[in-house]
């Protein structure tokens, strides 16, 4: 090994004229790179990532579908219920995507990799926001995905590009607040392993406890004011409008689903800011 | 003035465990100071807050002119890390590795680009440069996490027992490169258990225990305190030890053992090898046939057990595969044996 050294020098001249926002930028988005690249080398997380909702989509249309009615559709239209569930396995993808923010923070923090970050002069929050991002993209293509088997399988678009697209950005908004509640999770926990069951177990009577795979005007009162409030089910709602996959207004008079579109922009924007703020301070303070 | 890395009664508590009882270091600039003691014993912790990684409950600490609590990004910008455990990105490259660290450090793509070729090209890692880090050995990544902390050639170093679990081989290749980078004047705080690590790298060695510098000095004034050099013969013929004690008596400085079953007498003395000479020749002359002697100075090993009672080194040496995969700052599971 040849080990010339030279003079040590101070870094960062460059890194100081640059504005505090555009480091910050730089830093997530390098931060962002090295996540995708990660996720392009082990491609099965990628892969399962669409299998799973894939499998849901199916089990859905095909097993449950013909056992659930759907308010304002005749009772032997099958289609209609795989419209009606189709933005809920959207959703659902998206907030799943928070499993992985929290098992990926958890595992940079057990190799050591946090550490190094934290001792870099970098922006404070560009690792978290890198990884998040990160995490955005899979779920954008993931999503994508599963819309070409949901057309397959019978499910389409009735009011225009514009509003899918408006309902494909409030779906990724719900997941980018959700893998910023990730983060905090693998920043929280000790292990891996517990990352991945902490980021997944709360998402069940979430996604559930919603309108998302059955209509909420036959459940018991109380899970009825939960699921119209639930944030998940306001960018359900608000999808399902957008996607014109509805029958008949929503019988609910709560005010998240008479203004699904609204309700679901502010919660999730609520959701990213919140989390973000304590994950940014947890990080700050982390160690194992 | 203060030196490179100034600590003052730095106290870190987890819990019921304190970690830091109060440390104090002074490094001056361009030197090596080996921070030295068994597990647990807050060598690492030192290294967290010294690198702005963990806040003090109490103390102050100032790395490169700058405070580490208040101005934590200023001390970021001067100070490279090597941590306990090896940490670099598995599925990136050795390549995309250090060049994403370049960038963090605020660096241009290409002066970041170009600075990874030149660490690889010195740090042997030229030709695996472009494998992900998953297919190296303990040995190269520990390398490749060395390179990544001297990205910005920064003039104050931290490495956390940086040949910890290495064969021998590449224990000699980081002692090299570790060797070259203090020639170039950068200063360094390097933690160990191996004493013979610190003697060979450090120009001054602090012994911490229990979270207190427990002793400080060079190499050489930590073997006086405990003592000073030590003749030792085996004697060929077990009937002639009592000639021999009595011979070696002359010499003696102090208190001398005779281990009748080895044959073996050991006598504190000072003099040197000029003496060793003068004591194979009275033997020779009154008769006394000797299988071994030698001028046996304390080790390192010897002022730890003197120091602390116990011995330091506890871990098993040359695993280089074995690479411990534990909590970052190898946290809690540590006993003290
Ligand atoms: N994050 C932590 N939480 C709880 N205890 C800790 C933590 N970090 C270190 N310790 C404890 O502090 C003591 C010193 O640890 P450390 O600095 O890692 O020692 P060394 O590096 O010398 O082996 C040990 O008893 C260890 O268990
Ligand atoms: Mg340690």
């Amino acid at each position: 090994m040849t080990a010339t050294m030279t003079k040590p020098q101070v870094a960062g001249g460059d890194g100081q004229a640059r504005g505090a926002l555009a480091r910050s930028v730089r830093d997530s988005l390098v931060v962002a790179r090295r996540n995708l690249v990660r996720m392009l080398r082990i491609p099965e997380v990628v892969i399962f990532g669409i299998i799973q909702p894939v499998m849901f989509v199916l089990l859905f249309a095909y097993v449950f579908g013909g056992a659930i009615s759907i308010p304002g559709a005749a009772a032997a239209d099958r289609s209609a219920y795989r419209e009606f569930m189709m933005a809920g396995v959207f959703a659902q993808t998206v907030t799943f995507a928070t499993a992985g923010a929290s098992a990926g923070i958890a595992d940079d923090m057990h190799k050591g990799l946090i550490d190094r970050f934290r001792a870099l002069p970098m922006a404070r929050g560009a690792v978290l926001t890198g990884r998040t991002l990160a995490d955005l993209v899979q779920s954008a293509v993931t999503v994508l995905v599963l819309m070409g088997c949901a057309l397959v399988v019978g499910w389409r678009i009735h009011e225009g590009l514009p509003k899918a697209l408006a309902a494909f950005g409030l779906l990724l908004l719900l997941g980018y607040g959700f893998s910023w509640i990730g983060a905090l999770i693998g920043l929280s926990v000790r292990t891996p392993e517990a990352a991945t069951s902490a980021g997944l177990v709360w998402l069940f009577p979430l996604t559930f406890m919603s309108n998302a795979f059955v209509p909420t005007n036959n459940m018991p009162t109380v899970v009825r004011h939960i699921a119209d409030w639930n944030p998940f089910s306001t960018t359900v709602q608000a999808s399902r409008e957008l996607f014109g996959n509805q029958f008949q207004p929503v019988a609910s008079d709560a005010w998240p689903m008479q203004h699904p579109v609204l309700a679901s922009l502010l919660w999730s924007l609520l959701i990213t800011v919140v989390f973000r703020t304590l994950a940014v301070r947890k990080y700050r303070s982390a160690t194992v | 003035m203060p030196g490179a890395i100034y600590a003052e009664g730095l106290v870190k508590t987890f819990g019921e465990v304190r970690a830091l009882d109060g440390v104090d270091l002074d490094v001056p600039e361009g030197s090596v100071l080996g921070l030295l003691g068994p597990n647990g014993a807050g060598k690492t912790t030192t290294v967290r807050v010294l690198t702005t990684l963990l806040r003090p409950d109490a103390g102050r600490a100032v790395v490169a002119g700058h405070d580490v609590v208040a101005e934590p990004d200023a001390v970021r910008h001067n100070i490279g890390l090597s941590g306990q455990f090896a940490a670099v990105d598995e599925y990136l490259t050795g390549r995309e590795n250090l060049q994403m660290v370049g960038e963090l450090y605020q660096m241009s793509s290409r002066a970041a680009r170009a600075r990874a070729v030149e660490l690889l090209e010195q740090f042997d890692l030229a030709d695996a440069g472009d494998r992900p880090t998953k297919t190296y050995s303990g040995g190269m990544r520990r390398r490749l996490d060395l390179a990544a902390a001297l990205v910005v050639k920064p003039p104050v170093m931290f490495m956390d027992e940086p040949t910890t679990g290495l064969d021998p081989r590449n224990r000699m290749l980081l002692w090299e490169v570790i060797e070259s980078l203090v020639a170039g004047g950068t200063t360094l705080l390097l933690t160990t258990q191996y004493l013979e690590e610190a003697d060979r790298l450090a120009h001054d060695i602090a012994v911490v225990d229990h979270g207190r510098v427990i002793a400080r000095g060079t190499a050489d004034q930590l073997k006086a305190q405990t003592g000073g050099e030590r003749v030792e013969v085996v004697v060929h013929d077990r009937d002639l030890l009592g000639t021999a004690t009595e011979v070696l008596h002359g010499f003696s400085k102090g208190e001398s053992t005779v281990d009748q079953h080895t044959r073996k007498i050991t006598v504190p003395v000072s003099g040197g090898a000029k003496l060793l000479a003068e004591v194979i020749r009275e033997l020779d002359g009154r008769g006394v046939e000797i299988d071994d002697i030698g001028l046996r100075r304390p080790t390192l090993d010897d002022v730890f057990l003197s120091l602390t009672g116990h011995v330091a080194e506890e871990k098993s040496e040359a695993q280089d595969e074995a690479e411990p995969r534990g909590a970052a700052g190898g946290k809690g599971k540590k006993e003290r044996g």
